[in-house]
Formats: C-alpha cells, structure tokens, sequence
C-alpha cells in the first residue's frame, strides 16, 4: 500500500511524539504530581498513602521527575490483595469498563478505566498505529480475544480511533479468520506472535499464500517473541511484524510500540513513565542498562499505578530514534522474570529457546520445554516439532538433528538439554498467550 | 532403477501404525513391504507401495511427517552365500549401506531385498556390472502381481 510520507510524519494524532524534551519533561511533571496526589488521597484502601507514611513521603515532596525515586514500588499482588477494587481511586459512578487479566493461580487481578482512561487508551493505541505506519486507509483485523482480557477491545478503539475499518474478529476459529482476511481485504492484523505463526500454518494447508494477500503488518504483541521469530514471520508471510507492548495493569496493549525503524519500542512516557531498576537492589538504572521495567501512568484516573514492577526485562535506549520521535524506546523484551527457569542454577528464558531452534533452518518454533527432577538433579527436555524438510529416513540423520538442536540450546544457554521430536501438530497451537513450560519438578 | 520409498516419523504412541495404515487403507493404497525402526522415544516406519506419489499424498494431508528416499530392489540368489555376494560386490566399493530388509514375494527364483545405500547409483553400477538385477519399480510391481 502506498504510503505518504507526511501523513507519517505529520500526523497530528502523534505529535506528542516529537514534542521537545524540556516542554515533555515538564508535561510529565506536572502530571505525576496530579497522579500522586489522586493516588494518596483517593485510593480506596489506602495502601499507597501507608507506604508513603512507612517511607516518609509527601506528595507534596515531588518536586522534580527524579523525586519519583522517593515513591514506594508497587506490585501484581497488591491488586490481588486489594481485590477487586481497593486500588480504585475514582467513584464507581465515573468507572465504565472493567478488565481483569488472566489469574494462573487464585483471583483474577481487576483494573478499571474512566471516560478519560478510554480516551488516553484510545490515543495510544492511534499513536502505536501510526507508528507501524497504519492509517485510516487501512482494513485492521483484530484477532486478539475480546473480553476481559485488554488485547482484544484495546486494539479495537485504537484502530477505530485512528478512523480504519475494524475487523473484530477476536481469537479462536482460524479458518473463518483467513476467510475474513482475504475477502475483506485486511492490510493490518492485531494478535499474539505465536497465534499469526498458526494462522501462516493453516493458511498453507488451506492453499492460500499470504503474500497474495494485501495484509502487510502485524501488530504482535502480549507474550515475549524473539528477533529470530520476526525474521521468520516476516520473511514467510511477506509482511513486516510490529512489536507492541503493553500490560493490564498499567492499561493494556499501548504502552510501548516499535516504529517503522523496527529498533526498540518507543513508550508514550506523556502518559507512562518509565524507569528500570536493578531488580536485586531495586536501584534506579541509568538509561542504556538492563533491568527491570518500572512504569508509571500519568493520565489514568481509575486505578493509577505508581512505580509498577513489571518483572519484563529490558533497557531504556538513550539514543533518539532515526524515525525522530522524541519519545524514549526501551530494547524489544525478550523475557519476564515471571518466565524465567532456573535450570541447575542456571537462568534460562523460553525466548532463548526459541532462538536456539530457530537457528535450525527448517524448524518451526513449535516447541515445549518439560522440565523434570531425577535424583535432585534438573532435567530439560525440549519436545519440537520434526517438520518434513529435517526428517531424515535414517535413525543416525534423525540423530544428528537432535544433537544440532541440543548444541544450539547449549551454545545460547550452557545447558544440555535432552532433544525430543514431536509428530506434525502434535504441540499445541495457542489462540492467545503461548504456553510453553510444563515443569514437573514440583517446585 | 530406483524406487521411492516413503519414510513417517512416528512417535511411540499406541494405536500410531493403525492411524497410517487406515490412512493408506482409505485411499486404496497397498502396502508392498514395509520396515520399522524403532528407537526409545520414536519409530521409523518405512514403506514400499506401488504409488507413492498417492501415498505420500494422502499421508501429507493427514498431518504425518512424511520423507520420501530412492532405494535399490535387488536380486538376491535364494541359496546359501546368496546375500554374501551382493554384500562382496558392495563391500569392494566402497559404499555404505544404511539399512535394508526384504520384500515379502520372490522375483522367479530370486529373493528381492531393499537397500538403501548412501550412493544408490554408484551401487547401481556395480551391481550391474557384476550380473546382479537391480529392479526398477515397473518389474517389480508386475512381478509381484
């Protein structure tokens, strides 16, 4: 699709986004004071203004950005210990939509939005789309679910913000979702990484080659996904693949977006404002250092979230962007310390995993990590796909093709891992998030 | 000379030769011998049949993981010593076999036994110079009908 520059660069809905530093440092100012103030006198049950007396704080101490290092850290299990509604700072009555995220294990965790929330949601989402280049000529499919989970409805008021024609077809029953691409002629989709890999799988076996289609982006998001994958899916399918992130907590899919550069995600800090800090010392790191994401909103009246750890590893990229956006980036995040093994001592992420097969040619990224004990000692079985191109009629070239994968995974991790191949099919395809681990070690 | 073998991965599941064999069933396709590797964690099998193009057809469709390899039908004298001399003709040129078993039914007076050789022409050639038959698949369906 052809594309004009100036409305690109021009766009008047993402003119924050090239704002000079000094008038967006002094925006953010201005608008954490609102939030702490609203966050200590106005939550329900208090538990930021008793953290502030513990730290001894005043919001009135907030003089200057970096005096957000005064303020007390927040986490997940506040909003579960606050359930469902004790980090609400608005009246019910201004409150106009729920979401909850996902709970593994126990109580969901609930996050509310005001009218306004809505309309700032709405306008990061315009600016994450713009930024892959998609405009309102554009025919936006939207595959993430719809419902309580922020994927589904979160892209939606953005792509109908931005003025495109919406397609909402949520997640779930692949075959109607290529059907609807290729008969309404979507140029755009909104799904999980892993999803689109699934889609690209189905379309094969149904005959349709999606470089025949007018798609041409995707806006990926809502697990980590590695550069290997973006080569993978790009080079495949013939679109270009867009890192989007986001999180409930802080509002939903939105927060940070790759441009067209495709070289770190840039973070609408007018409206969350990042920091990354030592996850061990919880100390502040300077831009260009890897820790901890630590966000917080600046423009969210509901439930304001005040220095969230986000246990998503990155690092703030110093360097302004080729694409001119004054916007800080942070660095693609390839791992969560939520997702993190630890593997006879060792840290081993799934992305890394996923790297290491698909320095395989031929490998599809279809795998699943059992980790089991034996003897106090960790094992790490990693079960993938054999795909017709690698299968070999001889037990030794079926051999040699495991030891290639475990040498990969070695190689990037320092394990040994045991290499397992599965049939065709045989692991299962997600319609949202991947599910990757299945660990037995009882721990 | 050489005839196309279609290798499946299996993994070792109970009921998984079933599965193939009503795949081949269903599409009408006769399985003409066959060999299974089997290893701890997953299987080999490998399948002679008349139409491998459709074989491998169906198997594709059905989600298996299908390889498709050239082999060598080869005569072998049905008395004692009979395999040694294909084993000698091999052996003095220096190529490796891979694996091989043996077809059900005898071509006249001879045994036929698969082979997959890591150099299927240049045994093709010793072979042949040496007087052994080397079966293409047109005579060694006919034969067996």
């Amino acid at each position: 699709m052809k594309k004009d520059d100036n409305d690109r660069i021009f766009n008047p809905a993402s003119a924050t986004d090239y704002v000079p530093l000094p008038q967006l440092r002094g925006l953010q100012l201005e608008r954490l004071k609102r939030t702490v103030m609203n966050a200590y006198h106005n939550q329900r049950q208090g538990l930021f203004k008793q953290r502030m007396a513990a730290a001894d704080v005043k919001p009135d101490d907030i003089r200057c950005l970096e005096d957000i290092r005064r303020l007390p850290f927040s986490v997940k299990a506040d909003l579960r210990e606050t359930y469902p509604y004790g980090m609400f700072t608005a009246p019910q009555k201004d409150v106009v939509r729920l979401h909850a995220s996902s709970g593994t294990t126990g109580k969901p965790i609930v996050v509310g939005y005001t009218k306004k929330d809505i309309t700032v949601w709405s306008d990061a989402m315009i600016r994450a789309m713009s930024a892959a280049g998609l405009s309102s000529k554009d025919v936006i499919q939207v595959s993430y679910g719809y419902g309580l989970f922020t994927g589904g409805l979160g892209a939606h008021y953005g792509a109908e913000t931005l003025g495109a024609t919406v397609v909402p077809t949520s997640g779930g029953n692949t075959e109607r979702q290529i059907m609807v691409m290729q008969d309404f002629g979507v140029t755009a989709i909104c799904c999980t990484p892993s999803y689109f890999l699934h889609i690209a799988e189905k379309a094969s076996e149904m005959g349709i080659d999606l470089r025949t289609l007018k798609l041409r982006a995707g806006v990926f998001g809502a697990e980590p996904w590695s550069e290997a994958m973006r080569h993978r899916i790009q080079g495949e399918t013939g679109i270009k693949a867009y890192d989007i992130y986001g999180l409930s907590e802080i509002i939903g899919p939105g927060v940070a977006m790759e441009c067209q550069e495709q070289s770190g995600l840039h973070v609408f800090e007018d409206y969350f404002y990042p920091e990354v800090i030592d996850p061990e010392t919880m100390q502040p790191l300077p831009d260009g250092k890897e820790g901890e994401l630590v966000l917080t909103t600046l423009a969210k009246e509901a439930i304001p979230m005040i220095r969230y750890r986000t246990r998503d590893i990155t690092a703030i990229m110093p360097e302004q962007c080729a694409c001119g956006r004054t916007i800080r980036r942070i660095r693609r995040i390839g791992r969560r310390s939520d997702d993190m093994m630890i593997i006879r001592g060792v840290n081993v992420y799934p992305s890394q995993i996923e790297a290491a097969i698909l320095k395989i040619k031929g490998l599809m990224p279809h795998y699943e990590i059992v980790l089991t004990r034996e003897g106090g000692l960790d094992n790490m079985e990693i079960r993938v796909e054999v795909t017709p191109e690698l299968f070999d009629d001889r037990i030794r070239g079926v051999e040699s093709l495991q030891k290639q994968i475990a040498y990969a995974v070695f190689s990037t991790v320092g394990i040994h891992a045991k290499v397992t191949f599965a049939e065709s099919k045989s692991i299962a395809r997600s319609e949202g998030k991947a599910k990757r681990i299945i660990d037995k070690r009882g721990i | 000379m050489k005839i196309h073998q279609i290798a499946i991965f299996m993994e070792n599941k109970p009921g998984h030769l079933m599965g193939i064999c009503r795949t081949l069933a269903g599409a009408g396709v006769s399985i003409t011998t066959l060999s299974l590797a089997d290893t701890q964690q997953y299987g080999i099998l490998r399948l002679i049949t008349e139409s491998w193009e459709k074989a491998r057809a169906v198997l594709d469709k059905a989600g298996y993981v299908v390889n498709i390899t050239e082999v060598l039908a080869v005569e072998v004298v049905d008395k004692p010593g009979g395999l040694l001399q294909v084993l000698e003709i091999i052996g003095g040129g220096d190529i490796n076999i891979e694996y091989m078993y043996a077809f059900t039914f005898r071509h006249g007076e001879k045994a036929v036994m698969v082979f997959r050789f890591n150099d299927p022409d240049k045994a093709i050639a010793l072979l042949s110079n040496a007087g052994v038959k080397v079966l293409d698949g047109v005579t060694l369906f006919n034969g067996m009908n």
